[in-house]
């Protein structure tokens, strides 16, 4: 079953996966065009391409532990799912920067600077934009053994994205939480793969 | 009924208020559902007539008042007031109602009285966002006496020229313009006065983030965000962020309440 569904895979085109990643943005243009965001567009849009940014990361990070528990191989689209996930945090940064706070630079900076939210928020969107930019072979072969160091700067991406998240509301929702569960999770699968491994 | 009226009042704004699409479909109502639309989704179940407000405490007639008694119809009068929500947005609202000053005279205020506090219903059956203990219901909220008999708040039964929709705080309400829109409760049924400060939801699930007065006060940030600015609802995507005004621009009106007090002590 697994096999055939590898062999199924191996033949899919990654540029697949980038149209069906592009689609909720497709869809939010759509909706933002036709007036179908309700009484405040700017929230909407914001949140929507946020919340989209966290479910592709936690995509990519997904499948490791998918191969290793499942033997289900995704490793081709993982770089992929990586960059459509920054493409996302780039369009809500932007979206804030444009739409919420409409380019008041002064109280952005301070914000940015003070708010523990959007530190989290921050930090995770420049660790985001340096594996974005190291994600091509040229780099990989240029940094050899530090990509991989590098390129673990995903772990708190994630934790600090959910934070960012949880920590803009008042209250404990459910699906910020259940996304941090998932991303803990996730992290914790790996720390048991390795510790295997090693025992291995 | 449909097609309440209300004497217009001096203390309107003439800023023009947003549609009502807009009021109705944008509400924080935590008792249907944290989403802004959830209210409007959720609060078909509120039963809301027949409704009756029970006023106790330090009164000379305590007891359960209906609300066509406290807010009788001939009575109303148009405010058309901003409201500044704490999360840094804000709109315009043509409501109708009646100073809660008057109200609590009905029932005849006690020398001893300081405080006055307010509950909303607590019914998860009819309010299914109660299911789930994000705050410890019912909600709660209170003012000091001499903000709760200021002319500019009022108990409010419409808005628009038409019965208070449910998810905007039916039958009846508080609505206190120059404090974040949480103060002013909704479905309330019960008022009590008090000779304490009575504790308030959202100050009891965070008191650092919320105090008992939440004034509107631009040089005070919630912890988490700023309060200098805000976006108003309908301006579009491109409508940008307008500087909030000291106590919400009613400044004028209701300074004085507050002289010799450190306010960003009492935030």
């Amino acid at each position: 079953m697994v096999q055939h569904l590898n062999g199924w895979l191996r033949r899919l085109p990654v540029w697949t996966v980038w149209l069906l990643g592009l689609i909720p943005l497709a869809l939010l243009v759509w909706d933002t065009l036709q007036g179908n965001l309700g009484v405040d567009p700017v929230r909407d849009i914001e949140h929507r391409l946020g919340r989209t940014a966290i479910y592709f990361l936690l995509a990519t990070l997904a499948v490791t532990p998918l191969l290793r528990l499942t033997r289900l191989n995704m490793m081709r689209f993982r770089q992929a799912l990586g960059l459509i996930c920054f493409t996302y945090a780039l369009c809500h940064l932007a979206a804030w920067v444009v739409f919420d706070m409409a380019f008041l630079w002064a109280q952005m900076l301070k914000d940015v600077a003070k708010r523990p939210y959007l530190i989290f928020g921050m930090l995770a969107f420049v660790m985001l934009l340096a594996l974005a930019v190291t994600s091509n072979r040229a780099s990989i072969r240029r940094m050899g053994a530090r990509w991989r160091q590098l390129h673990r700067l995903i772990y708190p991406a994630a934790i600090l994205g959910a934070l960012h998240w949880l920590w803009a509301l008042k209250v404990w929702e459910s699906r910020p939480v259940v996304v941090f569960c998932g991303i803990l999770l996730l992290l914790l699968l790996r720390l048991r793969l390795i510790t295997a491994a090693v025992r291995r | 009924a449909l097609g309440l009226g209300g004497k217009p009042s001096a203390f309107s704004t003439d800023e023009k208020p947003n549609s009502l699409q807009e009021i109705t479909n944008y509400n924080n109502f935590y008792e249907f559902g944290t989403g802004k639309t959830d209210p409007a989704q959720n609060s078909g179940s509120l039963k809301t007539s027949p409704w009756s407000v029970q006023i106790d405490g330090l009164v000379d007639r305590p007891g359960s008042y209906g609300v066509e008694d406290l807010v009788p119809e001939a009575a109303l009068e148009e405010r058309i007031y901003r409201l500044r929500c704490v999360e840094a947005w804000s709109m315009v609202i043509p409501w109708l109602g009646v100073p809660l000053s008057g109200v609590l005279d009905k029932a005849g205020v006690q020398s001893g009285a300081k405080f006055v506090a307010f509950e909303t219903l607590h019914d998860p059956e009819q309010m299914p966002g109660q299911r789930s203990r994000i705050i410890d219901w019912p909600y709660r909220e209170g003012l000091r006496l001499d903000e709760a008999m200021h002319p500019l708040t009022i108990l409010a039964t419409g808005l628009y020229g038409r019965v208070l929709p449910n998810q905007n705080g039916a039958p009846i309400r508080l609505v206190v313009p120059w404090k974040y829109g949480f103060k002013s409760i909704k479905s309330i049924v019960r008022i009590t006065l008090t000779d304490k400060q009575p504790p308030t939801s959202w100050q009891m699930l965070q008191p650092s983030e919320y105090g008992f007065y939440a004034n509107v006060n631009p040089q005070v940030d919630h912890p988490r965000w700023s309060q200098a600015t805000e976006r108003r609802i309908g301006s579009g995507l491109f409508g940008g962020r307008q500087d909030t005004l000291m106590f919400n621009g009613y400044g004028e009106q209701v300074a004085g309440l507050y002289t010799g007090m450190d306010l960003a002590k009492n935030y």
